[in-house]
C-alpha cells in the first residue's frame, strides 16, 4: 500500500484540514505517514495545496509531485495537476466547483458535487472537504469508519468539538455518494 | 508513547522545552514562524521566558546575556534573519557562551524568497560572522530528527561552551510526520563560569570577546581550536544507506537527503547500485564516514536545493579520489525523486 495524496483547491477550503483527516487515519492504522502543507501566499486566498504521503515503507520526499491520488476543489488546480497523476490513478473532482471534465481515460475519475451537496443544510456548512474525504475513504479503503472517527475526533481542534456529528454525517454523504 | 503527528518547527519548539532550555528570543519570519508561536504559548507555561525582540540583532545579544548567566537559551530565525544574527553569533563565539540557534532556511540571497532551500550551508558551516570560530552544526532530515538534534545541541552547546545551530530548512519545518519526545531533563552540569548572582561568595566571573594583546588573543583562539579538534574526533554523525556495495553515492543532507534517498531506491529498483552519504553533523564535517561510503564507489553525486555549497566539503573530504558531480535546485524549488534518479542514470552510463 503506497498513496501519495495530492488535495488542492482554495485557501478556505478545508484542503490542510482534508490532508489532516487523512493523514491521522494512516498514523492511526499504522502506516509510515508525511503532510506537508503549500505554504506562503497562497494561504491568503491563492490556490492552496497539500501533499499527504501513507506507506508501508519510510517516506522518502514528502512532496507529492506525482499522486495517485488526487483531490480537487476547483477549476485551476485540476488543470495544474491532472498531467501529473500517475497512470491508473484516482481523481476526485468537486463538480460543483470545477466546470471542465477530466479528458484522460487513464485514471479513474469520481465527480460528486461536494459544494451543491452542502447548500440548505446547516450542519454541512463548510463540509465539502470533508464530503471529498469520504469519498476517497470508499474509493480506496485507506481505514474504516471508526479510524475515520477517531482521527476526526483529533483533528478538530477542542473548541469545535460539537461539530463531530456533522463531519461524520459529511463523511457519510460522500461515502454512499453515487453519480 | 503513542505517535503522534507535529509539525518540524512545533516539535523542534517542545524538543527544546524538554532540553531545559528556559529563554526564548525570536522575532517571526517564514517559514520557522512556528517556533516562535508555539514557544509563545508553552514557555511561560514551563518555567521560561519567551520574547519577541524588537529585532533579529536585538534577539541574538539577548542570548548572549542569558547564556552568559548560565541559562539554556535558544533563537530561531530563517535565512534573511540569520544574517542579521550574524555579529551576535560572533560575539558568543568569541566569550565562549553554549545557545542553540535554529535556521529554517528559505531562498536568497537578499530577501530571497519564503520556500524550502539549503543555500545557507556555506554561512552555517564557514562563516557566520566574523572571526576564527565554528558553530556545532547539525542537520536534521525528519521530524524526529529535528527533536534529537535540538536535545544533542543543548548538550553538546554547554559540553564545549559554543553555539550550535539546526540548520533545518522550510519543508522540514511546515511538514508534519509522526514523533516521540524524550522526557523532559532536570539534571543539568554546573556552570561555574556563569555570570549570575552569588551573593559575593566568590570573584565575579566576566564574559568577554574583547583582548586587546594579540597574544592573549592568539592564545583564546587556540585553546577553543584545542576543543574543536576533540570535537571532530568524537562528534561526526553520518548516516550510510546501501553503500556496502553502490557504484554511485549520492551525497545528500536535510531535506534533499529525503528525495535523494526515494531516488536511491528507484535506481536499485531498475538494476542500478546507488546508495546515499547523509551527513548529520555539517560541522564537523564526517569526513571518516563519507571515505567509508566512498570504499567501493565510482563515483560521487552531490544534490542541494542550492547551486552547490556542500560539494566543497564532499571534494575535500574525499581528497579527490573520486570523481563528484554535482545536481541542484535553487530559490525554493524542491528536486524531484525523478530529476535525481535521472542524474544517478548518466552517472552510472560515465563511470
Amino acid at each position: 500500500m503506497n498513496y501519495d495524496i495530492l488535495l488542492a483547491g482554495f485557501g478556505g477550503q478545508g484542503i490542510l484540514f482534508a490532508g489532516k483527516v487523512i493523514v491521522y487515519c494512516g498514523l492511526y492504522n499504522g502506516s509510515e505517514v508525511s503532510w506537508l502543507p503549500s505554504y506562503g501566499p497562497e494561504m491568503r486566498g491563492g490556490t492552496c495545496n497539500c501533499s499527504v504521503c501513507i506507506s508501508d515503507e519510510p517516506i522518502g520526499s514528502p512532496l507529492v509531485v506525482n499522486p495517485n491520488v488526487l483531490v480537487v476543489m476547483n477549476t485551476p488546480s485540476l488543470e495544474k495537476f491532472i498531467d501529473k497523476v500517475q497512470p491508473g490513478g484516482l481523481v476526485i473532482v468537486d463538480s460543483s466547483m470545477v466546470d471542465v471534465k477530466v479528458e484522460r481515460t487513464d485514471v479513474k475519475v469520481c465527480y460528486i458535487p461536494a459544494t451543491e451537496l452542502t447548500n440548505g443544510d446547516p450542519e454541512l456548512k463548510g463540509g465539502a472537504n470533508i464530503i471529498l474525504t469520504g469519498k476517497l475513504m470508499a474509493e480506496t479503503g485507506i481505514a474504516d469508519n471508526e479510524t475515520i472517527k477517531k482521527a476526526l475526533e483529533h483533528v478538530i481542534p477542542p473548541k469545535k468539538a460539537h461539530l463531530l456529528g456533522n463531519n461524520l454525517k459529511a463523511i457519510k454523504l460522500g461515502m454512499e455518494y453515487q453519480a | 508513547m503513542e505517535r503522534n503527528l507535529m509539525k518540524g518547527n512545533e516539535a523542534l519548539a517542545e524538543a527544546a522545552i524538554r532540553a531545559g532550555c528556559k529563554c526564548f528570543f525570536g522575532y517571526p519570519i517564514t517559514p520557522q514562524t512556528e517556533v516562535a508561536a508555539y514557544l509563545a504559548k508553552n514557555m511561560p507555561k514551563n518555567g521560561g521566558v519567551f520574547l519577541q525582540a524588537e529585532s533579529e540583532i536585538a534577539a541574538i545579544n539577548m542570548v548572549l546575556g542569558a547564556a552568559s548567566a548560565g541559562v539554556r537559551t535558544m533563537t530561531s530565525s530563517s535565512s534573511p534573519g540569520i544574517s542579521l544574527k550574524s555579529e551576535g553569533v560572533s560575539y558568543i563565539a568569541g566569550c565562549d557562551l553554549p545557545c542553540v540557534i535554529i535556521n529554517v532556511q528559505r531562498g536568497g540571497p537578499g530577501l530571497g524568497g519564503i520556500q524550502p532551500s539549503q543555500s545557507d550551508y556555506w554561512q552555517a558551516t564557514k562563516a557566520l560572522g566574523h572571526g576564527d570560530y565554528q558553530l556545532l552544526v547539525y542537520a536534521p532530515c525528519s521530524v524526529q530528527e529535528m527533536v534529537d538534534k535540538v536535545t544533542l545541541a543543548f548538550d553538546m552547546a554547554d559540553k564545549y561552551r559554543m553555539p550550535a545551530m539546526i540548520l533545518a530548512d522550510g519543508l522540514l519545518g511546515q511538514m508534519m510526520e509522526p514523533v516521540t519526545f524524550p522526557e523532559k531533563k532536570t539534571e543539568f552540569e554546573p556552570k561555574p563560569w556563569a555570570t549570575n548572582g552569588h551573593g559575593g561568595k566568590r570573584d565575579h566571573n566576566i564574559t568577554n570577546s574583547l583582548y586587546l594583546v594579540p597574544e592573549e588573543l592568539e592564545n583564546s583562539i587556540k585553546s577553543r581550536y584545542e576543543r574543536y579538534e576533540v570535537i571532530k574526533a568524537n562528534l561526526t554523525e553520518a548516516e550510510l544507506y546501501l553503500t556496502e556495495d553502490a557504484d554511485i553515492v549520492v551525497a545528500a543532507y536535510g531535506a534533499s537527503a529525503r528525495v535523494a534517498k526515494s531516488a536511491v531506491n528507484h535506481a536499485r529498483a531498475e538494476g542500478i547500485k546507488a546508495g546515499l552519504f547523509r551527513p548529520i553533523t555539517l560541522w564537523p564535517f564526517p569526513v571518516k564516514e563519507i571515505n567509508e561510503a566512498a570504499k567501493n564507489a565510482k563515483a560521487f553525486l552531490d544534490v542541494e536545493m542550492s547551486m552547490g555549497q556542500m560539494i566543497e566539503d564532499v571534494k575535500l573530504s574525499l581528497n579527490c579520489s573520486k570523481p563528484v558531480e554535482f545536481f541542484g535546485r535553487t530559490g525554493g524549488v524542491i528536486p524531484s525523486p525523478a530529476e535525481v534518479l535521472e542524474q544517478i542514470k548518466i552517472l552510472a552510463e560515465k563511470y
